[in-house]
């Protein structure tokens, strides 16, 4: 007897103004199962979940639901169907409560029936407890955390009685800890017959979650297979259609003299205490702990965007002084931003503008723009980080998440700093440009650069830094040699209990 | 670098098609004495539209550029009529259009409150502070080195006409090329990575005030030496024609945005269509509401394109 699948797509086909997005995928559900969606940037997951949630038609191919063809898949359908997405940003309402945001996506009735404001708290409350969350549903959403949302979207979705609950890049901005928590969450639905489609660029997330996985390639299902039958070179090379020698291209590098040393760095504004920490010539320093710890904040705090009430900041042995970004590219130090829409690239602006506009003393005399020397320095970092661009013209906005952030590191490189600060510097981005940019990073720590590598991902700062400060509460706990480091010992400090009270 | 941008081309083409129409049908309009006229009435809107476009491509708005127009005009008339040199005129008119628009860039740039809040709050306490200073009298009597620059009604027309031509060709340029025309583009889109990159986003902020105000008080003067005397009521209602022309010139509301080119453009369409109606035998009460076609249609275009745009990206 077979069993039922909960979902059954075959052979969807969809274009795009021309461009054929998805060619032929078959992709399955079934019961109690998370079946894992992994391809680069650009294969086709977006567009098959897309059609799936009903928010795009198929050219091509049929949908079954439940064992039932569904010919016209529109949101409402899909809904009805038990079919619930949930993304990367939570879609919630901030200024409402997590009861409202839960009762807005369950009640139905009229526009005019009296609302109920007990029972929504406590329906909330219910669902949440069903997550194994505390959360108080009276709550407004803006002051809840991302993990936490999620969590209000995940009792969303199954408040809804979803059956099929869709999962797109749910952890990316999530630390180790909320993604333990998270996978327990995903424990219950299977649990409780729930089919998860999980869509991640995190290898080890798929492997720690996954039942069956799906990889696409180029619009197209190249492989479905059990979890424990898959390898993990072998869906690196499924995924990207070529081998990708080493994941993490880490070499010796001799490595020299201080160049950036931080003494007692402390910012009330910031959340940061007593930070100490010495960066070496070629050396990369990664930064692991929660999110919260106070990674960021330290970089916000050295780049000058918050002020330090004490603490000494020495760069090549000399003393600074930083009260603005201006003071801290003047000095040599660059600072990659974490959410690269925001404040990496400025979409809007060709990928000249963009790599010149931290160094525009540099390209221009008396405050004029010298445009061909603009043009030369933009190309020439186009070719040196190979991003992928018919121009240098090319608006920031049309290029990939991968190539964006190429253009975030052209900028700060052309300021010649001595220090770089990376703050997840491949968030978000596919497999093989994240290969690429841990080259490039290799590469400048040959030339001499000194960089301070922050990340969520321990694979990631395991792999790449020379030595390891694990931050907690706002300090650093402890720094490790890359050959002492281990998962569970950066997760021993990052998760100390503080010392005072 | 890139040409004409397609917003500029769709503006320089409704204006070609409004100007080949009424050469067709009455060659009058062209004649020198009316397009000198059409010049002069709506060189205020020229000038401090370009302020305007900087304002706007910052990310911000300025509704006080009418109450400013008012008075620098009447302290202008009230410093030439005390006896004060006509160049001296000139750059006080200059220099109250620059403290007062730098006090709103002030309350923008350092206390972060919207620029549409604290202009519009200006806009009241300058009209009414202008109307309590004059009791609503207008300025009369104005002194003859004062009327028309004291240059006379035949070259004035000729040296305002070098005036806007000058700031036109110097903002586009500036625009382009210079570093702080670059400053006000990346703050416009993103005021985070402007900051980021090491920007000065006050200081650039209150910049583009100053220079919006130094226009504001330019225009003021060049226009208020037409009349014989100043109403204390003047450029009532001009931030709306100003913001209106930047907007169908192209310039996004959002910011980030837009050229000086395209300003001049939307300047010309807008102003031609009243004068062209009367030519055309049109009512010119229907000017105002034409105007409003017009800049619904610019901003529909701004909404369907990236949309559009959008679509075959999501795959």
């Amino acid at each position: 007897m077979t069993p039922t699948l909960l979902l059954d797509a075959a052979d969807i086909a969809k274009t795009y103004a021309g461009v054929r997005a998805l060619k032929g995928v078959s992709f399955d559900l079934r019961r109690g199962e998370v079946h894992a969606l992994v391809g680069e940037n650009g294969a086709g997951k977006s567009t098959l979940i897309k059609i799936i949630t009903g928010a795009e038609r198929p050219d091509a191919g049929t949908l079954r639901v439940a064992g039932r063809d569904v010919p016209h898949m529109d949101p409402a359908t899909s809904h009805a169907l038990g079919i619930a997405a949930i993304y990367q940003q939570p879609a919630l309402f901030p200024h409402l409560t997590v009861a409202e945001n839960v009762a807005l996506a369950l009640e139905g009735g009229g526009l005019w029936q009296k609302v109920n404001w007990r029972r929504r708290r406590e329906n909330a409350a219910a669902l949440l407890a069903r997550v194994g969350s505390t959360l108080d549903p009276a709550r407004t959403v803006e002051t809840l955390s991302m993990p936490e949302q999620q969590i209000v979207e995940i009792a969303k979705a199954i408040g809804a009685n979803a059956r099929i609950v869709v999962m797109d890049e749910p952890t990316a901005s999530l630390t180790t800890q909320e993604v333990e928590r998270l996978f327990q969450v995903i424990g219950r639905l299977r649990e409780s017959q729930v089919g998860v489609i999980y869509i991640s660029h995190r290898l080890e997330e798929i492997f720690a979650v996954a039942d069956r996985i799906t990889v696409l390639r180029d619009g197209l299902t190249v492989d479905t297979r059990a979890a424990a039958e898959m390898e993990r070179g072998e869906l690196i090379r499924l995924m990207v259609g070529r081998e990708i020698s080493a994941v993490f291209p880490k070499e010796a590098i001799d490595i020299g003299k201080p160049v950036l040393e931080i003494e007692g760095l402390t910012s009330a504004a910031a959340g940061i205490r007593e930070v100490t920490l010495t960066v070496r010539r070629g050396e990369i320093l990664g930064i692991a702990g929660l999110v919260g710890s106070g990674r960021t904040e330290l970089a916000r705090t050295l780049f000058g965007l918050t002020p330090a009430e004490a603490g000494t900041i020495r760069l090549n042995g000399t003393t600074l002084r930083i009260a603005s970004p201006a003071d801290a590219i003047r000095a040599g130090i660059a600072y990659v931003p974490e959410d690269r829409r925001q404040h990496g690239v400025v979409l809007d602006m060709s990928i000249a503008a963009n790599t010149s506009l931290a160094s525009l003393d540099a390209v221009s005399r008396h405050g004029l723009i010298d445009r061909g020397r603009e043009r030369a320095s933009a190309q020439e970092y186009v070719n040196r980080l190979r991003i992928k661009t018919p121009s240098v013209f090319a608006e920031a906005g049309t290029l990939s998440g991968g190539n964006q952030q190429k253009v975030a590191l052209a900028r700060w490189l052309s300021t010649s700093p001595a220090v770089i600060i990376l703050d997840e510097p491949t968030q978000g981005v596919d497999v093989g440009s994240k290969a690429e940019i841990h080259a490039l990073m290799q590469m400048l720590a040959a030339r001499g650069l000194a960089i301070i590598m922050i990340s969520s991902e321990l694979p990631e700062i395991l792999g790449m830094s020379d030595r390891i400060a694990v931050m907690h509460r706002g300090t650093v706990r402890g720094v490790l040699d890359r050959a002492d480091a281990t998962q569970s010992t950066i997760m021993a400090l990052a998760l100390a209990q503080p010392s005072t009270h | 670098m890139r040409g004409l941008g397609r917003r500029e081309a769709s503006v320089a083409g409704a204006v070609i098609v409004l100007g080949l129409v009424l050469a067709a049908v009455t060659p009058g309009f062209f004649a020198r004495d009316n397009l000198s006229d059409l010049f002069l009435a709506n060189m205020p809107v020229l000038i401090i539209a370009l302020g305007m476009t900087l304002v706007i491509l910052t990310g911000h708005i300025d509704i006080s550029v009418g109450s400013l127009f008012a008075v620098c005009a009447v302290s202008s008339g009230v410093l030439a009529k005390a006896g004060l040199p006509m160049p001296l005129v000139v750059a006080a008119a200059c220099a109250i259009g620059v403290a007062l628009s730098i006090a709103n860039g002030a309350l923008v740039a350092f206390l972060r409150i919207p620029s549409i809040v604290v202009t519009l709050a200006t806009m009241i306490a300058l009209r009414e502070g202008l109307r309590w200073a004059t009791e609503g009298a207008w300025i009369q009597d104005l002194p003859a080195s004062y009327q028309w620059l004291g240059l006379g009604p035949r070259a004035y027309p000729l040296v305002v006409l070098i005036v806007v031509a000058g700031l036109q060709v110097a903002f586009k340029w500036g625009l382009a090329n210079l570093a702080a025309g670059r400053a006000v583009y990346a703050i416009g889109s993103s005021p985070g990575a402007a900051r980021l990159a090491g920007l000065h986003v006050e200081r650039v902020t209150l910049g583009v005030f100053a220079v919006a105000g130094a226009l504001v008080g330019i225009a003021a003067v060049l226009n208020s030496v037409r009349f014989n005397q100043i109403p204390s009521n003047t450029g009532l209602g001009l931030e709306l024609k100003v913001i209106a022309a930047v907007v169908v010139g192209g310039t996004a509301i959002s910011g980030g945005r837009g050229t000086a080119l395209g300003t001049l453009l939307g300047v010309i369409l807008l102003s031609a269509i009243g004068p062209a109606l009367t030519f055309l035998g049109v009512s010119a009460y229907w000017e105002r509401a034409i105007h409003g076609v017009i800049i619904l249609a610019a901003v529909a275009i701004d909404a369907i394109r990236p949309m559009a745009a959008t679509r075959p990206a999501a795959a």
